[in-house]
């Protein structure tokens, strides 16, 4: 029916981006001397009514954002290698500790973004690479930021404290026995294991494997509480916490812990599909919410735990004196280096994770995972992966988060910040790590800068009702951003490729056929596509139903 | 405590839970009509019921000084919030999900999660304008007594005799029961005895199938969705009579439990659903009693469990019966192919 297009095909030409090295450095110069000076108070008050438009919030907004628009810009333009990483390390690690030394916010800005980055990049193994969607991703949050609070602050101290007082019948036969049936447990969980990878995996087995797992629990419980009775005489010791010098290793524990969880949920959900995961995790995500709200000995409940402490590098704190830092800004600028090399950690293990054969099991898993099943990839051991190490990022920033803020409580960890997690994935585009650093800065800025920037402004403004308050807006403007996303452009603001093309099989085929290389497969193209049309549905494989 | 005050308590605890459990049966209705046909969880449904409670709230405000009868009142609060909460829901159909037929699953469901948002500000907006964050219902007078507890009227035997045996209930949870079983039943008629019901019916099984015999699957979606948004209006201000006060905020946790409710008794299924907003309106209620069982039985770990605890209790439910029996008690098991 269709005749081969005897016309020579039109040959687009290759897209050529054109070099911007020029445009990047003057951007960079630019954007850093209106951030510096916008910060500098000295020179603001000299600049009369200027001064007064670049301390309006809204404006303060705007300078912050084109200065961190600087690092998007050297990631996307075509430029030369040396002005990329002249204006990468410039801004990260030059310009703006330097205007943060005069704002101290500024720093606070930084270190949040960075925070909601990692959490993002975390969701988005989860959600854009695994295919899970996980409403209950800050979970692993509190997890790692519980984990640092009640051992930094005084927290540790009533609770041993607490233990002192009713140390019931537990004494160091209890540990005897709580070390012995750990081992026990343990060993015959590992055991367990090693026959089922022999054997079939029966009943008897199973319930043994089961049995054991909570033997483990007890045990560990029992260990736990002994330990606290014998420890409970240095109470008045560690009325202020453990020693800092054991942030080092919390940072190791928090990610373990976060990822132990993270498994321990993971474990009976992960079996379920789509939406019907969506509505457990948000149900378990509320569950360690309503725990951390009721376990009042520990979490202090909903009054939350404060003060928490942080690690002190008297080096660092030194060097920083040196370059001029004042020391109550030591701490910040610690912290900012500190989430610096961690989401730079975090950023290059999603990139080798992504090329890796566990990544592209994790596309495979998304994208059908029947027939990914079909292919020999282990559907439970593979989630559980993605789960554990979406947790990881989330647990260790947890911590940084809990020494930044040296205040938690259940309400920092309630279901609209996984949403917000969310939306900054969806934002960015799933399955990218670029685009997903991207929406964690542009929702973070949005949340922290530019609506209480914008409701500050409106408050002066006599004739807008105090209901309309912008900065109350948040849901509304998460909730668009997810709506408006997902009906315009699903794949995101920087999209992944792979992800791109299968939102847009249809666009691609035409795509395909309009750049001529349809002449013998394609051919009768036209006359399906009619067809795909109406069945569009079908071409999801049953996987995702 | 003793077994003679105990037992009237429990019985109390258990009528409360039932009266609870018709408020979430007919949220899960909403619920699991949406996904019967289109295989989406509908997240703005909490959001399209508490938008009726609000439509009730607004109606009995306005008519609070009218000398109209009280069941009249309740009559047009009712009826204002089914055809708001119906025509919302349908226009969320049409705007945000219709497009996306065909897309991921992950996409309509983000998109769900995105309009139940939306809809939260909006309504604390409108409110807001005027002033008011938590709205509490001006019942007529009279709703809030107990049930037949005047003297010299005609069901004051009855009454009497319930409160002998040790039931308290009110009049309004009586109204509440009755109202559930009332739209319960003209539910079942749609869909089992109608033509817009068989069509309903023959779009969720099947819905390209349900194309081919000449069904257009848009309209029975539009309708469905309005039939559901139309309970979610009835459940909406059965809900603000039962607890009393509401914000914009408040429809998440009744929707939650309300889902799984719907998962519980086999989402799809419409006597399912019932039965399991039945069971977690009871569930829930007892979690919120644990102590006493706890002071009772000598368990003094128990008695840390109270009310807070309650909240957990659907997701503790809801996790169960998705590992044990995912096609919930009264599901059909579908097999999935590739």
């Amino acid at each position: 029916m269709t005749v081969a297009n005897p016309a020579k095909p039109a040959v687009r030409p290759p897209l050529v981006k054109p070099d911007r090295t020029v445009l990047l450095v003057l951007f960079f110069i630019v954007t850093s001397v209106l951030l510096l000076v916008s910060h500098e108070t000295d020179i603001m008050r000299n600049l009369g009514p200027l001064g007064d438009v670049l301390r309006n919030k809204v404006v303060e907004a705007l300078v912050v954002s084109l200065f961190l628009a600087n690092v998007l810009f050297a990631y996307l333009w075509k430029a030369a290698n040396w002005a990329k990483l002249l204006v990468g390390i410039g801004s990260l690690l030059f310009v703006l500790p330097l205007a943060g030394q005069a704002d101290t916010s500024l720093l606070d800005l930084s270190i949040q973004i960075m925070i909601f980055a990692a959490l993002a990049l975390g969701l988005n193994i989860v959600v854009g690479l695994a295919g899970l969607l996980d409403l209950g991703y800050v979970a692993f949050f509190a997890v790692g930021a519980y984990t640092w609070s009640i051992f930094a602050s005084p927290r540790f101290g009533e609770v041993l404290k607490y233990y002192g007082e009713n140390p019931g019948s537990t004494g160091s036969g209890t540990l005897a026995t709580g070390l012995v049936l750990t081992a026990v447990t343990a060993g015959s969980m590992v055991y367990i294991r090693g026959l089922h990878a022999r054997t079939a995996p029966n009943r008897l087995s199973n319930l043994s494997f089961l049995l054991a797992g909570f033997g483990l629990f007890a045990g560990i419980m029992l260990v736990g509480r002994s330990i606290m009775v014998l420890f409970s005489g240095s109470a008045e010791a560690l009325a202020n916490g453990i020693n800092p010098g054991f942030f080092w290793l919390f940072l190791a524990l928090s990610v373990m812990t976060a990822a132990l969880v993270g498994v321990l949920i993971g474990l009976p959900v992960l079996k379920l599909k789509g939406d019907y995961l969506a509505i457990i995790t948000l149900g378990l995500g509320e569950v360690i919410r309503v725990l951390a709200n009721n376990l009042d000995l520990y979490t202090a409940g909903s009054q939350g735990i404060t003060p928490i402490g942080s690690a002190s590098v008297p080096w660092f704190n030194s060097l920083a004196g040196a370059l001029g830092f004042r020391p109550e800004q030591h701490y910040l600028l610690f912290l900012y280096v500190l989430v610096l090399i961690v989401i730079a950690v975090i950023l290059l293990v999603n990139v080798r994770l992504d090329k890796s054969r566990i990544g592209r099991a994790w596309i495979a898993i998304r994208d059908d995972e029947i027939a990914a099943q079909a292919m020999g990839v282990p559907l439970m051991q593979t989630k559980l992966i993605a789960f554990a190490t979406g947790a990881s990022f989330a647990g260790v920033m947890g911590m940084i988060f809990a020494a930044k803020q040296t205040f938690i409580s259940p309400e920092s960890f309630n279901l609209l910040q996984s949403i917000t997690v969310l939306s900054m994935v969806v934002l960015g585009g799933m399955g990218s790590f670029s685009g997903v650093i991207l929406g964690a800065a542009v929702v973070t800025l949005l949340n922290l800068r530019i609506l209480p920037g914008l409701g500050e402004a409106s408050a002066n403004v006599s004739w807008i009702p105090q209901e309309v308050n912008p900065a109350n807006f948040n849901r509304f403007i998460f909730g668009s951003i997810l709506v408006a996303m997902m009906l315009l452009r699903p794949e995101g603001l920087l999209p992944n490729k792979r992800v791109a093309r299968e939102l847009h099989h249809d666009q691609d085929q035409e795509d395909e056929s309009a750049q001529g290389n349809a002449s013998g497969l394609n051919a009768g193209g036209d006359v399906y596509s009619a067809g795909l049309a109406t069945t569009k549905e079908d071409d999801k494989p049953g996987g995702e139903r | 405590m003793e077994l003679s005050v105990l037992l009237p308590f429990i019985v109390n605890v258990i009528i409360g839970g039932l009266v609870l459990g018709f408020v979430y049966a007919i949220i899960a209705l909403g619920y699991t009509m949406v996904y019967g046909v289109l295989q989406l969880i509908n997240f703005a449904h909490s959001e399209v019921f508490i938008t009726g409670a609000v439509v009730g709230f607004e109606i009995f405000r306005i008519l609070e000084n009218s000398a109209m009868n009280g069941y009249l009142k309740l009559l047009l609060a009712l009826v204002a919030a089914m055809i708001v909460s119906g025509l919302l829901n349908v226009l969320i159909e049409r705007l945000a999900y219709r497009p996306l037929r065909g897309a991921p699953r992950l996409v309509p469901l983000i998109t769900a999660i995105g309009v139940s948002l939306i809809l939260q500000d909006t309504l604390r907006f409108l409110e807001g304008l005027q002033g008011r964050f938590d709205l509490t219902y001006t019942l007529p007078a009279g709703f809030g007594n107990k049930f037949c507890a005047a003297e010299g009227s005609t069901c004051a035997p009855l009454g009497n005799f319930l409160r002998t045996i040790g039931v308290d209930v009110q009049l309004k949870d009586v109204i509440l029961v009755v109202v559930a079983l009332v739209s319960l039943s003209v539910l079942n008629y749609v869909v089992n005895r109608t033509r817009l019901g068989k069509a309903i019916r023959a779009v969720s099984q099947d819905r390209v199938t349900a194309g081919l015999m000449g069904i257009d699957s848009n309209r029975m979606i539009s309708a469905t969705f309005l039939i559901g948004g139309a309970l979610g209006g009835v459940s909406g201000v059965l809900f603000g009579m039962k607890f009393g006060t509401i914000n914009a905020y408040s429809g998440f946790d009744p929707g939650i439990i309300a889902f799984t409710a719907a998962v519980l008794g086999g989402i799809g299924s419409i006597p399912g659903a019932v039965l399991g907003g039945l069971l977690l309106g009871v569930i829930q209620n007892l979690i919120g009693v644990t102590n006493i069982f706890g002071n009772l039985l000598g368990l003094a770990n128990l008695e840390t469990i109270d009310a807070s605890y309650s909240k957990i209790g659907p997701f503790i439910v809801l996790v169960l019966i998705l590992i044990f029996k995912p096609t919930g008690l009264l599901g059909k098991s579908n097999v999935e192919k590739v």
